[in-house]
């Protein structure tokens, strides 16, 4: 089930996202990685030392892009010259698949460079799947989104997030980055169970999970990235994996960075449930 | 409500600037409530209200844009301050917020609105332009093209003097007055000072800052800012070198473009010779030539049908 038309049929393992920190000790090391995640925009640029890394990582590691700013669900059209950037640099890492968040950000040509929750509307689902159909065929290769983590929802919402994903994944007819720490951040911020979400998601459309820490305030969570995976989370990651299989999987750690050897380290605790998927998939 | 309704107005809530003490204001953009124009949009649960849910993401937006400005012009800030420049970024980002999909090219409109807006730069005008210059030069030099480098078998040319020779376009040519690539480069030595320093450290860092701002005089500098494996550079060029580059880059041929260079110039006409040839060889050496932009070649093929 994991290698699917999502994905582009690859059986990636465990990964970590490429980060300015570790680019030294990756280049002179050489560490055993299964493939890097990249945040595409970082290397959406003409030239100089990002991209000659970037090349570099290319000779000896699998590389799949992850985008921050594409905005499936901002009212708007698709910027073009991100669309040819972005394209520019498909052909570069030839990632399997791409993905973005299932968010908004941007409004007539204005970025927040964050990203905002969707109001869980059909008419929402309707445009975001509109649009998320016409960047995969400019990109021609699969596109999945990913559910982020919130911290407001709107009056007008006709259905629950997990509702509102399925409907634009089913419009869309494209995967899901199921990341496991929003549901759990999201969850606590808007009361709901989050194993509830996990096992709403249409196992089938699961093209890579991702996993990461965060920070816990008095009055709600933030999605943080700068700190281990905390059990609650490993277990939903377990019940997303019992049910879509050995997956892609990706740690997120974008602030205080550590060395790569904890990072990675902290990726591969994975690895305990992976293990107990290959003994059968349970739904 | 429409989607593009909806996203209108909680975006012009989350990129409405926050108060002193870095809350979301009481009033929203035009003139209601916030608690009111919030509760509109945004649900509340049993911790947050609605002005609280939606303050998190007016909060999110400020800390990450003023972050982004603030890494990327560090000799700005040492020249106007520290408060100066903060509340000069929340002016500049509330009337040129982001228009593209990366926040690297948050501040190209920084110089412009600069010029528009001198009040922000007070009695340090000159000095606070050339160091937003400057640093906007560092961020095209650091990832600009790099295009093909010419071989010098490809400057073999017959007709040389009639050539016209591209000039790459990670190189910045820059007229300054003042030398603010040597106050740059100390206040970026300043900030490789580990986090953990102590407040001491800090203090006796900002007081050197502010000594260095203070001492640096009027000077006026060419400089190429450059990349040279994959680093960037502060070169400094004479004025002849200067104009000959930007002669060049503008489509001139040589032949042209060494007659501007040397209009007004201080070098002997003895000299001349030795001056082009080994700036020549430098900037080859340095692979700063490639083909020229087809631009300027199509407007010289335009001009030439026409003469």
């Amino acid at each position: 089930m994991p290698a699917n038309k999502f994905n582009n049929f690859t059986d990636y393992g465990i990964g970590i996202g490429l980060r300015a920190p570790h680019y030294d000790h990756i280049l002179t090391r050489k560490p055993v990685v299964d493939w890097f995640e990249i945040i595409s925009e970082n290397f959406m640029i003409d030239g100089g030392r990002p991209l000659h890394v970037l090349d570099q990582i290319l000779e000896q590691y699998r590389v799949v892009q992850h985008g921050v700013s594409m905005y499936f669900g901002s009212a708007g059209r698709a910027d073009r010259e991100h669309l040819r950037r972005l394209k520019d640099l498909v052909k570069r890492t030839g990632t399997p698949w791409v993905s973005d968040h299932l968010c908004w950000g941007s409004v007539d040509g204005r970025y927040t460079h964050d990203l905002l929750p969707m109001p869980y509307t059909f008419e929402a689902a309707k445009l975001t799947a509109q649009k998320i159909r016409e960047v995969r065929d400019f990109l021609e290769v699969p596109v999945a989104v990913e559910n982020v983590s919130s911290y407001a929802e709107y009056h007008v919402s006709e259905m629950t997030e997990w509702e509102f994903l399925n409907e634009v994944v089913e419009r869309a007819d494209c995967g899901i980055l199921l990341d496991v720490n929003n549901i759990y951040v999201s969850s606590r911020n808007h009361n709901f169970d989050p194993l509830t979400y996990i096992n709403s998601v249409p196992a089938d459309r699961v093209a890579q999970i991702h996993i990461a820490g965060h920070s816990k305030f008095e009055k709600y969570i933030l999605d943080t990235h700068d700190h281990p995976v905390i059990d609650p989370v490993w277990k939903l990651y377990d019940r997303a994996i019992r049910r879509a299989g050995h997956t892609a999987t990706l740690l997120e750690w974008d602030d205080s960075i550590p060395s790569f050897q904890e990072v990675h380290d902290e990726a591969l605790k994975a690895n305990r449930f992976l293990a107990e998927t290959q003994l059968g998939v349970a739904v | 409500m429409r989607l593009a309704a909806l996203q209108k107005a909680v975006a012009r809530a989350v990129m409405q600037p926050l108060t002193r003490n870095e809350h979301m204001r009481r009033v929203a953009p035009g003139g209601d409530r916030m608690h009111a124009y919030a509760a509109r949009y945004i649900k509340p649960n049993d911790r947050l209200s609605s002005f609280e849910r939606l303050e998190i993401y007016n909060r999110q937006y400020w800390f990450r844009v003023l972050g982004g400005l603030a890494e990327d012009f560090p000799g700005l800030r040492a020249v106007l301050g520290g408060q100066r420049f903060e509340s000069m970024c929340k002016a500049y980002l509330t009337e040129c917020p982001s228009r593209s999909f990366t926040l690297r090219n948050l501040g190209a409109r920084l110089e412009t609105w600069l010029r528009q807006n001198p009040n922000w730069m007070s009695d340090r005008r000159v000095l606070a332009l050339d160091m937003v210059r400057l640093e906007w030069a560092d961020i095209e030099a650091f990832d600009g093209q790099a295009k093909p480098a010419l071989r010098s078998e490809d400057l073999r040319e017959i007709d040389v003097l009639n050539l016209q020779l591209g000039i790459q376009p990670y190189v910045q040519l820059l007229e300054l007055l003042y030398p603010v690539d040597d106050l740059l480069l100390e206040v970026k030595h300043g900030d490789d000072t580990p986090d953990f320093a102590s407040n001491a450290v800090q203090e006796r860092r900002k007081r050197s800052r502010v000594r260095a701002v203070a001492k640096l005089k009027p000077a006026q500098v060419f400089l190429a800012v450059h990349r040279l494996d994959f680093s960037v550079y502060f070169r400094h060029i004479e004025p002849e070198e200067f104009a000959l580059l930007s002669a060049l880059r503008s489509g001139k041929t040589i032949e042209r473009a060494i007659e501007l260079a040397f209009r007004k110039s201080a070098v002997s006409a003895a000299d001349r010779a030795t001056f082009i040839q080994h700036s020549f060889q430098t900037w080859a050496t340095l692979g700063w030539f490639c083909q020229p932009d087809k631009r300027c070649a199509v407007r010289k093929a335009a001009r030439k049908e026409y003469s």
